[in-house]
């Protein structure tokens, strides 16, 4: 492929598209860029972070990942983390034309993660320098590996990372703990009513005190936050073992936004390297249909070739639905939808019948190993089947509901929202997981394949230890 | 990893600087954290796997292990026996279509690829897995016998002002030179580097030594009963005996033997393809061990182990021949054992030549016999043998 132009090009349009981005309204932090060469962007992607906590699991992804982009499966021309500044890694690989449309990308992500709800929350909790934070708690679970050795920081590791997405992202990232005690009833009111009540007779007379304080329970309500939860309350942990479920427990919250408005964030970005494109006109037109190209390699519904996908591409399906809003109800209208919403009300309020139609999307059912029929459309069920993956970021509904007196944690499945129980040799592995730092038994309540309720129970002693 | 990029600096490197980002090959790192585990998993089970690998063949010295990636385990719903989703393009109401394909990449959490996916080899050392088995079994390291076995060896002893060059100590020199110009700098004279009087020179002396040569003689019955699932079962046996045995002695000599009611000494690698006809004659095979260390290895100067394999029947005219054989060759041996190989599993030797080293067993230690039926019984027998071996001693 003939190259039209040359990365110093690039860099001296940087400017030039920020100015169309910001004539167009898009409001963001400074954004730096670097270009990385792919092994880094590999990553990046493996690990959310540029740099994070080792841990094995990873090493798993990274082979999966090499196996797919040899089989070139996978491209990655970008990735942006928010903040103040954001940063973006662009592929080396990339052509100075593409990255003119990468620019563009990455100013669009910037725009959306500075002003979507989602992630101003997220970075009002976590901090505008995720990058960074992320790169401390390596750094310290580096120290930690220094001082406990590597097989009991990894023990840690394999309990924190199991329950990644077990976080309540109501509840906020600090939390304090459970009121120790019930709150006690205040003196009675001296109101009329209250009066008239006391005279009726001794029988409703308040009793003079309530006696002492009575100890609430632990956890008072279900509890679904399991990272914060064990860290918390475990009988046994160590200081440097609740540190380490804390700081997976941050990186959550940070990718929380990330997960839960993938089909807004992509197309967001999407539609804005479009449009800044379409309207930059310093770019020579070589350029700019290369750059056209590989919009149109990004945003393509199917695979090249087929014509029938059973999946959807966010980046597709999210600028289909942002084109449809701006042009309904104009760039005002959506910066402010951009703002509010996420994925669940996204895809509610603006994935309309008429847009599914055009978009040819469908509805698919089956046996789990069979011919699968397509269905009639029908536009709520659609909905959900697009969003059923996201709920509860993504994992089946645990939560802690009980400690007994002997320390015994109980984990409660909820199977009536997710439909049927859990698969009970992973649920058991997890179990011994968190058992090893809870250092008690810890049982967890499910249904099996008959409907019918079954306890698994792990104990930590019949679990390997890590002395040798 | 203590060295993080962070601040606007990194922003500004320079194409260039590829190397910099080499030094974050951290997938790499986890990569190989992920094959310790796996090893150390596979070291668990070792066992089961090395028993059932035909790993004489070839004189590897490494043995392939097939293995999965690891799963990081999280909660997960039960498989449905029903599937849904959302799709696009050409396609009408009440279409039919086929699977589709499991991408593991799309869906959060899931660290492994359902079925296992990519299955990979790894490979091991086998003195890694000897060493690691005898940890893991915790199997007692033999002693050659103090006492009996001796030779006479040269060994460094002392020093001495003249000698070879070849056994000059230039540590011990350079001490001495140091030590002499401490006293004459002291003393205000004029001091050389180096005199001849500072030279030292190592000694040798001629001094008994307990030997640490050792022979094995393999004793395998290839009468017609032994059949090629006895034959792979004495097989596997014989070599993680010998493995064992190796980590005690540099120096192992091996010896095969193999007998109907004649006979031969083979090489190794004709021994295991040896098939012989007819009927069992035990004292004749003893008899030939007999002879071979007779020839070729005194007792006092080699640490001799006999291991015999058989489904262990003898013809009875033969017993009181083959018990007296047994009782002469044993009295010379640190070990004997037997093997016996037996269609079921069973608890003591109960065959003609299995009585024969359990009646020796009992007022002697040195010898001992197990009964094994499949090569999951061979990591027992091995216990067996190495922990009477070594209480025998």
């Amino acid at each position: 492929m003939p190259e039209p132009m040359h990365t110093e090009d690039w860099q001296s349009h940087i400017s030039r598209i920020e100015q169309l981005a910001r004539a167009q309204g898009l409001k963001y932090h400074p954004v730096e860029f670097e270009v990385v060469p792919e092994s880094f962007m590999t990553e990046i992607a493996i690990y959310g972070l540029p740099v994070r906590m080792p841990h094995w699991s990873f090493g798993v992804r990274y082979i999966y990942q090499l196996i797919q982009h040899r089989m070139g499966l996978s491209r990655l021309f970008e990735v942006v983390f928010p903040g103040n500044p954001g940063r973006a890694y662009l592929a080396k690989s990339n052509s100075a034309a593409e990255n003119v449309l990468v620019t563009a990308h990455v100013l669009g992500h910037a725009d959306f993660s500075a002003n979507n709800m989602l992630f101003r929350r997220s970075q009002d909790q976590v901090g505008e320098h995720i990058v960074e934070q992320a790169a401390a708690h390596a750094r310290q679970i580096a120290m930690a590996i220094e001082e406990h050795g590597l097989e009991r920081v990894e023990l840690v590791l394999d309990a924190a990372l199991s329950l990644e997405q077990h976080i309540d992202i109501d509840q906020g990232l600090r939390r304090p703990r459970y009121p120790e005690t019930i709150a006690e009833r205040g003196p009675p009111a001296n109101d009329e009513f209250a009066k008239r009540f006391a005279s009726l007779g001794p029988d409703t007379a308040r009793p003079a005190h309530s006696g002492p304080a009575k100890k609430a329970p632990i956890p008072p309500h279900p509890e679904s936050d399991l990272l914060w939860f064990i860290a918390q309350y475990a009988p046994e942990m160590e200081p440097w073992e609740r540190d380490i479920f804390l700081a997976v427990r941050e990186e959550s919250f940070y990718f929380y936004p990330v997960f839960a408005c993938q089909i807004m964030n992509e197309g967001w970005a999407s539609y804005w390297h479009a449009r800044l494109l379409r309207e930059a006109d310093f770019l020579p037109s070589a350029a700019y249909v290369d750059a056209i190209k590989c919009h149109s390699d990004v945003v393509r519904p199917t695979a090249s070739g087929e014509n029938v996908a059973l999946a959807t591409n966010p980046y597709h399906l999210g600028f289909s639905i942002w084109e449809k809003i701006v042009e309904a109800q104009g760039l005002e209208a959506a910066r402010r939808i951009m703002a509010e919403d996420d994925d669940f009300s996204f895809v509610r309020n603006h994935l309309t019948h008429d847009l599914a139609t055009e978009l040819k999307l469908f509805r698919f059912k089956g046996p789990a190993t069979g011919t699968l029929t397509v269905q009639e459309m029908d536009l709520p069920m659609l909905h959900e089947a697009l969003l059923h993956p996201k709920y509860g970021f993504g994992a089946p509904r645990v939560s802690a509901s009980r400690i007994h007196v002997d320390g015994k944690l109980e984990l409660v499945h909820d199977h009536l929202t997710d439909g049927r129980g859990l698969d009970p040799e992973r649920a058991r592995k997890v179990l011994e997981y968190v058992a090893r730092v809870w250092r008690r038994p810890v049982t967890l309540a499910t249904i099996d394949n008959d409907q019918r309720s079954v306890e698994i129970s792990v104990s930590p002693g019949l679990t390997p230890s890590f002395t040798r | 990893m203590s060295d993080i990029p962070r601040g606007s600096d990194s922003g500004n490197r320079s194409p260039g600087e590829a190397g910099w980002y080499d030094l974050f090959s951290r997938g790499a790192r986890d990569w190989l954290r992920h094959n310790d585990k796996v090893r150390d998993a596979v070291r668990q089970h070792l066992p089961q796997i090395v028993a059932g690998a035909d790993v004489l063949t070839g004189g590897a010295s490494t043995v392939r292990v097939p293995v999965k990636m690891l799963e990081h385990y999280r909660f997960r719903l039960r498989n449905s026996n029903e599937q849904q989703g959302v799709g696009q393009g050409q396609a009408k109401p009440g279409d039919r279509i086929g699977r589709p394909q499991q991408d593991s990449e799309n869906q959060r959490g899931q660290g492994g690829n359902e079925d296992g996916g990519v299955q990979y080899t790894l490979e091991f050392r086998i003195d890694d897995i000897v060493d690691w088995l005898w940890e893991e079994m915790q199997l007692p390291n033999l002693e050659a016998k103090a006492g009996r076995a001796k030779e006479d060896d040269w060994t460094r002893e002392g020093w001495d002002r003249r000698g070879a060059r070849s056994r000059l100590d230039r540590r011990r020199s350079m001490k001495e030179s140091i030590k002499r110009r401490g006293v004459q700098s002291a003393s205000g004279a004029e001091s050389p580097s180096f005199t001849d009087d500072d030279l030292r020179y190592r000694q040798l002396a001629k001094r008994e030594q307990p030997a640490m040569q050792a022979v094995v003689v393999l004793l395998l019955d290839v009468s017609g009963s032994m059949g090629e699932r006895e034959r792979q079962i004495s097989k596997t046996f014989f070599f993680w005996a010998i493995q064992g045995l190796r980590r005690q002695y540099r120096h192992l000599e091996l010896v095969f033997v193999a007998h109907t009611s004649e006979a031969w000494e083979f090489e190794e690698d004709e021994f295991f393809k040896v098939t012989g006809t007819g009927g069992t004659v035990a004292s004749a095979g003893l008899k030939k061990v007999r002879q071979i260390i007779d020839e070729r290895y005194s007792p006092s100067q080699y640490n001799i182990y006999l291991f015999y394999a058989s489904d262990g029947e003898n013809f009875p005219s033969d017993q009181p021949q083959a018990q007296a054989a047994l009782e002469d060759v044993s009295g010379d041996c640190n070990y004997s054992g037997f093997l016996e190989v037996a269609p079921l599993a069973g608890s003591a030797p109960d065959s003609e030549i299995g009585r024969l080293f359990v009646d020796l067993s009992r007022d002697d230690d040195s010898v001992g016999a197990y009964r094994v039926s499949g090569t999951d019984d061979i990591w027992n027998a091995v216990r067996h043998f190495f922990t009477h071996a070594s209480q025998g001693s």
